[in-house]
């Protein structure tokens, strides 16, 4: 037993600690060994692990771990030398790998942690990304339809499956807006009256944020599912704006301070764990939104569409509208067609047998009146013919006969009418005329008398007593201008004058306001004098309802009338007549405004008379040295090239050029030309051996005119005088006038062709006149 | 060049000042006026012409270089050069000169200006043109061939 090297262990083999020992070791050498495969066969199945060595180092200290609880079986019996030299190799290496992994671990053990840590936040994200994921999902089917019931049941059915709640509901306010009302909710179908008040400080809350607001389980928006429930979920509720259009106006969005709100309440289910996480509070803040946007686009669908069919609704209404309208149109055409008819049988009877009348012995009052009566019933007559120009006095296409008349007589006739009427009723009847009044004048002749005659038989009708006065004259362009009249503005131009005639009365008179209330409505005139003349202002307006036929009995009632005025029948025929000369002035107005004119009423007040004036605007026939002569004929020019030899012609002209030309005109025509280039050299050469001066007047600085005016003083005798003609390159009518006023006897417009100067010169010496040749 | 042909050349020639508008109907009056006793009236007439322009034109420079510029005399001068541009027919010249007017009135020295230049210019064109005209004009008489109208 001396001789071998052997180690005996302390405690005999057979003892039961021993033999304890002996099997402890045994497995934890088997568990050692089996852990590293175990490790082996995991990492190889999990494709990432980034600490491969850390492995190897582990494995090999467990390794060692294993080999030396297995070498230590051998130790329990006797063993050789050999043996615990192995071991104790064996339990060296162990204690170095163990050692240094035991180091290594201190490292790696958190960066571990963290993974698993990261691993966490991985799911948490992914969650998340779900429930985006279910928000995008549930915003399309919210959107994608326009019908408010859906978008709130979609919304409410993807809430709850996406947030898996247990109740959701959507709470909106009442009409009054003091209330809010349960609309919508998942589970109960049709929910039934719930309100709460709308001022409770926690809706107050929710109200005031943007964001979900926590509330709790109690208060009475939370209540609504059936009660008894052990533990209560948690509950959020957030606002929802409601956009109010009660009308649809783009330009005139509602002021965001004063938003209506809804309310969405969502319940978590009862008796779990689970927690509103803020993912889902912002979830539910971003459908809240979405919701209204949504609504509000349902809500401006509505109102188009509503806006839609009330303007389908007014066209048909309108359509009708005009339909009657023309019918109307048509009817009364007719009618007034038929009307025309009817009237002119019976007018046709009165002229007739007063003509007849005429005819007869007559006392000379009978004979004035029954003259009054024919020249009346022949201007009725024409009234009858306009009949049917009503509707084109109304259109517009009613056409003026225009034509040179003699002005002065239209008055005279006037007078003649109205002078028996007004001495019946001792009236003194004045005709001022004013000097610079044109004779003869362009117009609508029957039209302008009628328009006259209307007006002066109002003064008549309307003064009990005193003095009528009229006068005529041409408005001046300072006084055209009138501040009563602002939207008048005649622009007097050469061819027309503007004839002003004033009809002044000194009978009751109209105050100032009533003048208004006369042209534009229906008014009684308030005062005691004008009610006592049975009088009532008829608006002009009212006029315009009533037919023509209403007109043409007119003018002889109201001569009859005036003259039966001193009978007992006073009073009815004053008032039918008074009504009936209202309606005519409309007429009156309404040729006043086809001759371009104006009328206005003024009145200095009651009892004060009244002054009716009017303005026309009448065209100036062509003025001539000689009356009566409108419009030069025109001669035909077939003389040969040397129309007028030695015709002794004087030349002025500063213009080389233009003076070389006329001459060679007038050369070239036979004349014996002298040329002049001044005034004075004009003057000191013009003698009674030359027949015709021409000379350009349009030089400025140059006083032609002032020539012209030596000339004629120079030459007592007409027939001595030269004639002057003035050439211009000026086309305007003043240049014209001035030649006139100075006594030239034409004008002729430069560049002057051959022809033109020869058939001037022609008529100039026929007539001894020529009015213009352009 | 032979004579048909020259005279060809005329009447295009003329034609086309017509066409143009530097001419107008007042020239084919002057032409009419022109007869065996007056051979050379539209020459003279032509002539006097463009002394008078000459004239105007240069007073119309000068006084435009003026300081105090004197639009009346100015408008005065315009005028007759307007005058004188219709009398003979010269179109362009004559409503350049209206344009002249209408910037004198106003009293605008670079419109007046500019209008000068302008009527310079279109005077330039119708003397060189008129001149031409003469020149082929003179040709065919001397070529023993009448002028055709």
């Amino acid at each position: 037993m001396d001789s071998c090297n052997c180690i005996e262990p302390q405690w005999p083999p057979d003892d039961l600690l021993m033999k304890y020992q002996y099997i402890s070791d045994f497995f934890i050498a088997l568990a050692y060994f089996s852990i590293p495969l175990e490790l082996i066969y995991f990492v190889k199945k999990s494709a990432v692990f980034p600490y491969r060595w850390v492995l190897v180092q582990f494995g090999a200290f467990i390794v060692l771990c294993g080999a030396t609880h297995l070498i230590n079986l051998w130790t329990f019996t006797m063993h050789t030398r050999t043996v615990a030299m192995v071991m104790t190799t064996a339990k060296v290496f162990t204690a170095v790998v163990s050692c240094a992994t035991a180091l290594m671990l201190v490292h790696i053990i958190p960066d571990l942690l963290s993974a698993a840590e990261l691993d966490r936040e991985m799911g948490l994200i992914r969650t998340q990304e779900e429930t985006g994921r279910h928000v995008r999902m549930l915003t399309h089917e919210i959107r994608s339809t326009l019908d408010r019931h859906t978008i709130l049941k979609t919304t409410l059915v993807e809430l709850g499956r996406t947030l898996a709640l247990e109740e959701c509901a959507l709470w909106m306010p009442t009409r009054t807006g003091l209330e809010l009302q349960l609309s919508y909710t998942l589970r109960q179908q049709n929910p039934v009256g719930y309100t709460v008040p709308i001022h409770l400080p926690v809706i107050n809350q929710v109200f005031s944020s943007s964001h979900a607001v926590k509330i709790s389980p109690n208060c009475p928006m939370a209540r609504i599912r059936p009660a008894g429930k052990y533990m209560p979920g948690e509950v959020v509720a957030v606002r929802v704006p409601l956009l109010h259009l009660s009308n649809f106006q783009i330009n005139d969005w509602p002021e965001l301070s004063t938003k209506r709100y809804a309310l969405m309440v969502l319940m978590l289910p009862s008796d779990s764990a689970r927690q509103w996480h803020v993912h889902e509070l912002e979830l539910v803040e971003v459908v809240a939104d979405q919701v209204a946007v949504a609504l509000s686009h349902a809500a401006i669908l509505e109102e188009s569409m509503r806006a839609r069919d009330l303007l389908m609704e007014q066209n048909v209404a309108l359509d009708l509208a005009r339909r009657e309208a023309e019918t109307a149109i048509r009817a009364r055409n007719d009618f007034l067609a038929v009307m025309n008819h009817e009237m002119r049988t019976p007018m046709h009877a009165i002229i007739a047998l007063s003509s007849l009348l005429q005819e007869t012995e007559l006392t000379p009052e009978q004979r004035l009146m029954v003259e009054t009566i024919l020249k009346s019933s022949n201007l009725l007559s024409t009234l009858i013919n306009d009949v049917l120009d009503l509707s084109r006095l109304e259109d517009g296409s009613l056409q003026l006969d225009l034509g040179t008349f003699n002005l002065f007589a239209v008055f005279r006739e006037v007078l003649n009418l109205i002078k028996p009427i007004a001495s019946v009723k001792k009236l003194h009847v004045s005709l001022n005329l004013a000097p610079d009044l044109p004779e003869y004048a362009i117009g609508d002749e029957k039209r302008l008398m009628q328009t006259i005659l209307n007006v002066v038989g109002n003064a008549v009708k309307f003064s009990k007593e005193g003095s009528i006065s009229i006068t005529a004259f041409v408005a001046k362009s300072e006084l055209l201008r009138d501040s009563r009249t602002p939207e008048f503005f005649p622009v007097p131009s050469d061819n027309h004058f503007y004839l002003r005639v004033q009809v002044k009365d000194s009978g009751v008179g109209i105050s100032p306001q009533d003048i208004t209330k006369l042209f534009t409505k229906f008014a009684q005139t308030q005062s005691t004098a004008t009610r006592n003349s049975g009088g009532s202002g008829l608006g002009l307006a009212i006029c315009k309802r009533y037919t023509f036929s209403v007109h043409l009995v007119s003018i002889s009632v109201i001569v009859v009338a005036c003259w039966l005025q001193t009978n007992l029948y006073t009073g009815v025929f004053d008032f039918l007549a008074i009504c009936l000369m209202f309606y005519l002035l409309y007429y009156v107005i309404r040729f006043v405004n086809l001759m371009e004119g104006h009328i206005w009423i003024e009145s200095e007040g009651l009892g004060k008379g009244c002054t009716a004036i009017f303005m026309v605007k009448l065209g100036i026939p062509e003025r001539l040295n000689e009356p009566k002569l409108p419009f030069m004929p025109k001669v035909p020019t077939n003389h040969g090239p040397t129309a007028f030899p030695g015709l002794k012609v004087l030349v002025m002209d500063e213009n080389g050029v233009s003076r070389m030309v006329t001459k060679g005109l007038l050369v070239h025509l036979g004349c014996d030309v002298t040329m002049v280039s001044s005034s004075e050299e004009c003057l000191h050469v013009v003698s009674h051996e030359h027949k015709v001066v021409f000379m350009d007047v349009c030089v400025p600085g140059m006083d032609g005119y002032e020539v012209a005016i030596r000339i004629n003083e120079k030459f007592t005798k007409r027939h001595e005088r030269p004639i002057i003609v003035a050439l211009t390159g000026n086309t305007d009518k003043v240049t014209k006038e001035n030649c006139m006023r100075v006594g030239m006897d034409g004008v002729i417009l430069k560049p002057v062709s051959l022809d033109k100067m020869r058939s001037v010169l022609s008529d100039l010496l026929e007539h001894r006149v020529l009015f213009e040749a352009i | 060049m032979d004579l048909v042909q020259l005279q060809r050349q005329l009447v295009d020639y003329r034609t086309s000042l017509y066409h143009e508008g530097f001419l107008d109907e007042q020239f084919t009056q002057l032409q009419s006026l022109q007869d065996e006793n007056n051979p050379d009236f539209v020459v003279e007439v032509v002539s006097l012409f463009f002394e008078d322009s000459e004239r105007l034109l240069n007073e119309l420079s000068k006084a435009l270089e003026q300081q105090i510029i004197d639009f009346k005399r100015m408008d005065g001068q315009v005028h007759q050069l307007k005058g004188s541009s219709s009398s003979i027919g010269a179109h362009r010249v004559q409503k350049l000169c209206i344009v002249f007017r209408n910037y004198c009135e106003a009293q605008n020295v670079e419109g007046c200006l500019k209008c000068l230049q302008q009527v310079k210019h279109e005077y330039g064109i119708i003397k060189t043109k008129l001149e031409s005209m003469f020149q082929l004009e003179q040709q065919i008489l001397n070529a023993g061939g009448s002028i055709p109208v």
